[in-house]
């Protein structure tokens, strides 16, 4: 459940958990669907440079501007423009969307119809990711809901113009999060990427401009109208607005999902009563992964470094999906990134050579250090198939069509480069040195 | 003869379904229901069977083989018939660090079945990250998600299953 962030108010998270909160009437108490009475009053132009002059940074992964994707749209395109909304929330570590779809739905819907508006979208279709059969029931509640009061159909809020929304269901492949992916999906395919350029907003779904935002980004648009850019600006940092969300899994007394400040560090995220409530007893933290699995992992000298996209760029790593995993000092390294890399090997979509052959290759020589097999040379040879894969730094240069690769990767090279002490321990003895409780101090489940 | 595929009521919902799903795309994208198109099979039908597959691509007019390419893709579809309860254990990262490998390992003993195996009752599967994280560890049966378990939350769930 998320809690008041240090300095700030919730925004995104702050009916959460309230009686009813997913449903039409209590978002309007609220003020729900405000921020779009103000936007359809604007013109579509000057609502892009609203959210422009927000900094509202795309929520998904990438930190994209959101105001500047939009402004990639071509206005005179003789084709229908599609908006597709990202819900295939499945990097490992991250559970936000989850909770904005579950509690309050029509945050994002108010977002989409403000988009829609904006860009001229007539259709538009949220994509979420398949096992989220709950999400799914109450957002199309939702939906339905939004139809019923006017809000969609065929005049939106009794604007002249049409909006329509659908919700599609994935089936099980984290590549769908991947945008063009996304878009393949969509369009009855399996899920393989597309080389950019040409990007979606020229050439999308369908070969139409379309916009791919994630939820919690869409979620944030309404406020940007209610609050004003400038306020929603202030929020944040010079060059990225608002709040937002994270997620806290792994070693922490008390995981959940937090809204907070641009400017809160990765260790008041952990140890704040706020938030994570620190460690388990006696222990300390070994290793953090800020910003979903991808994302290259800390060590516990690193955490004094603000949870927003400049901070952790600067760290050699990514604030991403805002997914935060914390494994204590009695986690192993080496089990943790096999099961890492297990995941990758999992989801590649088999398309391009070097991640199709490379992430089950990494997993392989993990396993083998893992189990106690590993030679010398398995170490320098995981190095060269990550790689391979991609090369470290810089981050989101890697040699394959998605950054899936870069993903398969990043979290190899830095584990390497930070614990790898503990990968020659696990040669040198011939085991794993955590024996049979490689997983810290919540593994013992019972 | 061979059996038809669907009761009269089965036929009922499906041909409403599809109706539904291809008036959610273009007239000419008619090929773009088919993630929808599977799951509505496989709701009534609890697994996909190729004639079943044969079906939507006649409906989304595309190749049977084009079905079975998007079929085979994702792991969300049964191309052959599962247990009457489908099993996605989570053992990512955060839901290991929370135990969830000793779960799967309580269930393959309860159950008498190995990760990837399936009898008439129980599909047993290790699955990837279901989004849980902050309530590891989890799993889904048959969609239907459980979090923060326990050994007893888990034996309560399973005695529920008949």
């Amino acid at each position: 459940m998320a809690s008041t962030a240090k300095g700030i108010d919730p925004i995104i998270s702050a009916a959460w958990g309230k009686p009813q909160s997913w449903t039409l009437d209590s978002y309007k108490k609220r003020g729900g669907y405000e921020g779009l009475k103000k936007a359809l009053e604007m013109q579509p132009a000057a609502i892009i440079d609203e959210v422009k002059k927000s900094n509202l940074r795309g929520r998904g992964g990438a930190g994209f501007p959101t105001g500047l994707k939009w402004s990639f749209v071509p206005k005179d395109s003789p084709k229908p423009k599609y908006l597709a909304v990202n819900g295939d929330e499945s990097e490992p570590g991250t559970f936000k969307d989850r909770y904005i779809l579950e509690d309050d739905p029509h945050m994002m819907l108010e977002g989409i119809a403000i988009a829609s508006y904006a860009l001229g979208v007539h259709t538009c279709y949220v994509y979420l990711r398949g096992e989220f059969k709950f999400p799914a029931e109450r957002c199309q509640a939702a939906i339905d809901e939004a139809y019923k009061a006017g809000i969609f159909g065929k005049k939106l809020m009794g604007k002249d113009f049409e909006l329509n929304c659908y919700l599609v269901r994935g089936a099980g492949a984290y590549i769908c999060g991947e945008e063009t992916a996304l878009l393949e999906s969509l369009e009855g395919k399996k899920g393989w990427p597309r080389l950019k350029p040409p990007f979606p907003a020229v050439v999308g779904l369908f070969g139409s401009p379309t916009v791919v935002n994630n939820v919690e980004t869409l979620a944030s648009v309404p406020h940007v109208f209610t609050g004003g850019s400038d306020w929603y600006a202030k929020l944040g940092t010079d060059k990225s607005g608002g709040t937002r969300l994270v997620c806290l899994s792994g070693s922490v007394n008390r995981p959940g999902v937090y809204e907070v400040s641009m400017f809160t560090t990765l260790a008041e995220l952990i140890y704040d009563d706020k938030y994570g409530r620190g460690m388990p007893a006696g222990r300390k933290v070994k290793a953090v992964i800020p910003g979903g699995s991808s994302a290259p992992v800390l060590g516990a000298d690193e955490l004094d470094v603000a949870m927003e996209f400049e901070a952790l760029k600067v760290k050699q790593t990514m604030a991403g999906s805002g997914g935060v995993i914390v494994m204590d000092d009695s986690t192993c390294m080496v089990r943790s990134l096999w099961r890492v890399a297990r995941f990758y090997a999992e989801e590649s979509c088999g398309q391009c050579t070097p991640c199709r052959e490379g992430t089950p290759w990494q997993t392989r020589l993990l396993r083998k250090i893992e189990e106690g097999r590993g030679e010398p040379g398995d170490i320098d040879m995981l190095s060269n198939v990550a790689s391979s894969i991609a090369p470290y730094p810089p981050i989101g240069l890697g040699n394959t069509i998605c950054a899936l690769g870069d993903a398969a990767a990043l979290p190899t090279h830095s584990f390497l480069m930070r614990f790898k002490d503990e990968f020659e321990a696990h040669i040198r003895e011939k085991r794993c040195p955590f024996g049979d409780k490689p997983w810290g101090s919540f593994g013992d489940w019972s | 003869m061979a059996e038809p595929l669907f009761t009269p009521e089965e036929q009922k919902k499906f041909d409403a379904g599809i109706a539904e799903i291809i008036s959610h795309y273009p007239s000419d994208r008619k090929s773009a229901g088919m993630l929808p198109a599977l799951r509505l099979l496989q709701e009534i039908k609890g697994w996909l069977p190729p004639e079943g597959l044969r079906l939507v691509a006649k409906h989304l007019e595309v190749t049977p083989e084009r079905a079975y390419e998007v079929a085979s893709f994702y792991v969300m579809y049964h191309l052959k018939k599962p247990g009457k309860y489908v099993i996605d254990v989570c053992t990512n990262l955060s839901c290991s660090l929370w135990g969830a490998e000793k779960m799967l390992a309580y269930l393959e003993e309860k159950l008498g079945l190995k990760a990837g195996e399936a009898n008439e009752k129980f599909t047993l599967r290790e699955t990837e990250c279901l989004a849980s994280c902050g309530t590891a560890p989890c799993l889904q049966i048959n969609e239907d998600h459980h979090e923060s378990l326990t050994r007893a939350k888990l034996d309560a769930i399973l005695a529920k299953l008949s």
